[in-house]
C-alpha cells in the first residue's frame, strides 16, 4: 500500500504551519522527513495519520493495505506512550483487545512481537521499571503487533541518549531488513535520516514547503555510522538547512 | 605548582546535609503516651477538675460501660450506615458527573457554574431543608452526606480527567481505539490518582457532616452520644466519643490508603 499526500496544506489560527505539501509513500521504502524545529514535520506526521484534518489537499491510501492488518496506520511517538498502569505486555494488547480475536490468538502475537523486538523477558515489568530505549521498544512491538501497512515514526529516537539511540537504530535496521516495512520517520539528526532513510525529504521553515528530496541508494544494511558518501549527504543536507534552522531558533515564538 | 605548607591543607567544609526527614517510629507513640500520662497524672493530682476535663482512665471506663451495655453498637451502626451509604451514593454520582463534566464540553459549560455556585455551601446548612425534604430519619442525613461528597469528588475527578496526558489519548485514538475504550482504558485510569486524592477529602467531610447531622437530629449515633453526654455534663462519655471519632477518621483515611496503594501500584 502507497500513500499519496496532494497538496497538503494545514493552518493553525493565523499561522501557516504547511504549505503545498504533496509526497508519495512508497511501499516498502522508509521516508524521512527532516527540517528545523517548528517546521510542521509532526504536524505533517498526524495529518498522514489521520488524527487531524488538512486545511487542504488530501492524504490518500492507494491500494488495499496487505492481509491481517489491524490497523494500517500506525504510529511509534517520540515519548513513547506507554500506559503507565499496564504491564509491557498489557501495553502490547491495548492495540489488540478491541479487534475480534481469539483469546490463543491474542496471546500468540504478543508473544510474537515481544520476542521479535526481545523483550519476552520483560513482559510482566511496568513502564516506569524500563530505561527509555526499552520502553521505545515495547512501543515498536506494540505498533508492530497490529501488523501496521505504514509506520508512523515522530522522532521515535529523540528522547534517548546518544548510546541508546545507537543501539536502537541498529535494531530498527535490522527489523526492515526481515520485515521490509514501510515507515515516515520524522527526525531532526541528520545522522538518523541518513542511516535509516530511503528518501530524505527536507522541509523549509514555517510555512513548511518541501525544500529538497534527495535519495539514497546504498543498502540499510551496508551503511554504517562515519560511511564517507553519508557524511557527504549529512553535510549537504545541512548546508541546505542551516541557515534555516538558525533563523527558526532565533524566532519568537507566539504561542 | 608552587610548594604547600603542609598547615595550609585543610579539607573542604561540609555544607550539605540536612532537610531529609528520615523516619523515627518511636516518636510518635512516645508523644501520645507523654501525652496521656501529664493528663492522667494531672487529673489524679487534682489540678484539673473531672467535670471540666475527666483522666483518660475516666474516659476509658465510660467507653467499657458503652461497650458491656451494647449500647455502643447501636450508636456505632447508625453511623457507619449513614457515612456509607452516603459517602458511596455521593462518590459514586460525583465521579459520574465529573467524568461527563471532564469529556464533554455541553456538560463542562453547562455544569461548571453550578457545581462552583453550590460547592461552597456548607452542607449542613442545608439539613432544616433536606428534613423537610426528606423528613427527620435518615433520610435528610443521608442526603445530606451525599452532597457533601459529591461536589469535592465531582471536581477532582474532572480535574483529574483534564490532568490525563494528551498523547496517551492520541495513542489510543491512533491504534482505533472505540471512544468507550478510550475512557475506559485510558480516561478513567489517568484521572484515578485525583479521584482517589478527592476520595480523602470527601470522607472527612462525610464524617464532618455526620457528626453534625446527628447533633441536630437523631436519636442514635456517635454524634447524639456525644451530644447528650455534654447536655447530662458527663464529660467521661463526652471524650470517649471524641475518642470514637478519631478512630473512626483514622480508619477511614488507612482503608483509602489501603485502596490507593493497591490500585496505583503501577507508581511503584
Amino acid at each position: 500500500m502507497n500513500l499519496s499526500i496532494e497538496g497538503v496544506s494545514h493552518v493553525y489560527g493565523r499561522t501557516t504551519a504547511l504549505d503545498d505539501i504533496t509526497l508519495t509513500v512508497e511501499s516498502g521504502r522508509v521516508l524521512c522527513l527532516i527540517g528545523p524545529s517548528g517546521c510542521g514535520k509532526s504536524t505533517l506526521l498526524r495529518l498522514i495519520g489521520g488524527l487531524e484534518r488538512p486545511s487542504a489537499g488530501s492524504v490518500l491510501q492507494e491500494g488495499a493495505p496487505p492481509p491481517g492488518c489491524l490497523n494500517p496506520l500506525t504510529y511509534v511517538f517520540q515519548d513513547f506512550a506507554l500506559l503507565p498502569w499496564r504491564t509491557v505486555a498489557g501495553n502490547v494488547a491495548l492495540a489488540l483487545e478491541h479487534h475480534r480475536l481469539g483469546r490463543a490468538e491474542r496471546a500468540e502475537i504478543i508473544a510474537d512481537v515481544l520476542a521479535r523486538t526481545k523483550l519476552a523477558d520483560f513482559r510482566d515489568a511496568f513502564p516506569r521499571q524500563l530505561s527509555g530505549g526499552m520502553k521505545q521498544r515495547v512501543a515498536i512491538a506494540r505498533a508492530l503487533a497490529v501488523r501496521p501497512a505504514v509506520m508512523l515514526m515522530d522522532e521515535p529516537l529523540s528522547a534517548l541518549d546518544g548510546q541508546t539511540r545507537e543501539l536502537l537504530m541498529d535494531d530498527l535496521v535490522s527489523l526492515w531488513e526481515r520485515e521490509r516495512f514501510t515507515a515516515v520517520y520524522v527526525t531532526h539528526n541528520l545522522a538518523e535520516a541518513v542511516r535509516l532513510g530511503h528518501t530524505i525529504v527536507v522541509l523549509s521553515r514555517r510555512p513548511g514547503r518541501v525544500h529538497a528530496t534527495l535519495t539514497i541508494d546504498r543498502p540499510l544494511a551496508d551503511r554504517q555510522p562515519g560511511d564517507a558518501d553519508l557524511e557527504q549527504h549529512v553535510a549537504h543536507l545541512w548546508d541546505l538547512m542551516r541557515a534555516e534552522a538558525e533563523a527558526a531558533d532565533r524566532e519568537v515564538l507566539d504561542a | 605548582m608552587p610548594d604547600v605548607r603542609p598547615q595550609d591543607r585543610r579539607p573542604v567544609p561540609f555544607r550539605g546535609g540536612g532537610f531529609r526527614p528520615h523516619p523515627l517510629p518511636w516518636a510518635g507513640p512516645a508523644v501520645f503516651l507523654v501525652l496521656l500520662a501529664v493528663w492522667e497524672g494531672a487529673a489524679r493530682a487534682g489540678l484539673v477538675s473531672p467535670l471540666v476535663l475527666p483522666a483518660p482512665s475516666a474516659a476509658a471506663a465510660a467507653l467499657w460501660s458503652l461497650v458491656e451495655s451494647g449500647r455502643l453498637w447501636l450508636h456505632l451502626s447508625a453511623s457507619l450506615q449513614r457515612l456509607v451509604i452516603g459517602w458511596t451514593l455521593g462518590t459514586a454520582a460525583g465521579i459520574g458527573l465529573g467524568l461527563c463534566i471532564g469529556l464533554f464540553s455541553l456538560a463542562r459549560a453547562g455544569l461548571g457554574p453550578v457545581v462552583a455556585a453550590l460547592f461552597p455551601i456548607p452542607k449542613i446548612a442545608l439539613l432544616p431543608l433536606f428534613i423537610i425534604w426528606f423528613g427527620i430519619g435518615e433520610g435528610s442525613k443521608v442526603a445530606t452526606l451525599f452532597f457533601g461528597a459529591l461536589f469535592p469528588t465531582i471536581i477532582a475527578t474532572a480535574g483529574g480527567v483534564d490532568s490525563v496526558d494528551r498523547t496517551l489519548i492520541r495513542m489510543g485514538q491512533s491504534f482505533g481505539l472505540p471512544w468507550r475504550d478510550v475512557v475506559l482504558k485510558i480516561v478513567l485510569p489517568g484521572a484515578l490518582p485525583a479521584i482517589l486524592s478527592g476520595a480523602r477529602i470527601s470522607a472527612s467531610i462525610a464524617i464532618i457532616l455526620l457528626v453534625a447531622a446527628e447533633m441536630i437530629g437523631a436519636e442514635y449515633g456517635v454524634g447524639a452520644y456525644i451530644l447528650l453526654a455534654g447536655n447530662m455534663m458527663a464529660t467521661d462519655q463526652l471524650i470517649a466519643g471524641v475518642a470514637l471519632l478519631s478512630v473512626m477518621g483514622l480508619t477511614v483515611a488507612f482503608l483509602i490508603g489501603r485502596a490507593e496503594r493497591w490500585l496505583l501500584r503501577w507508581r511503584g
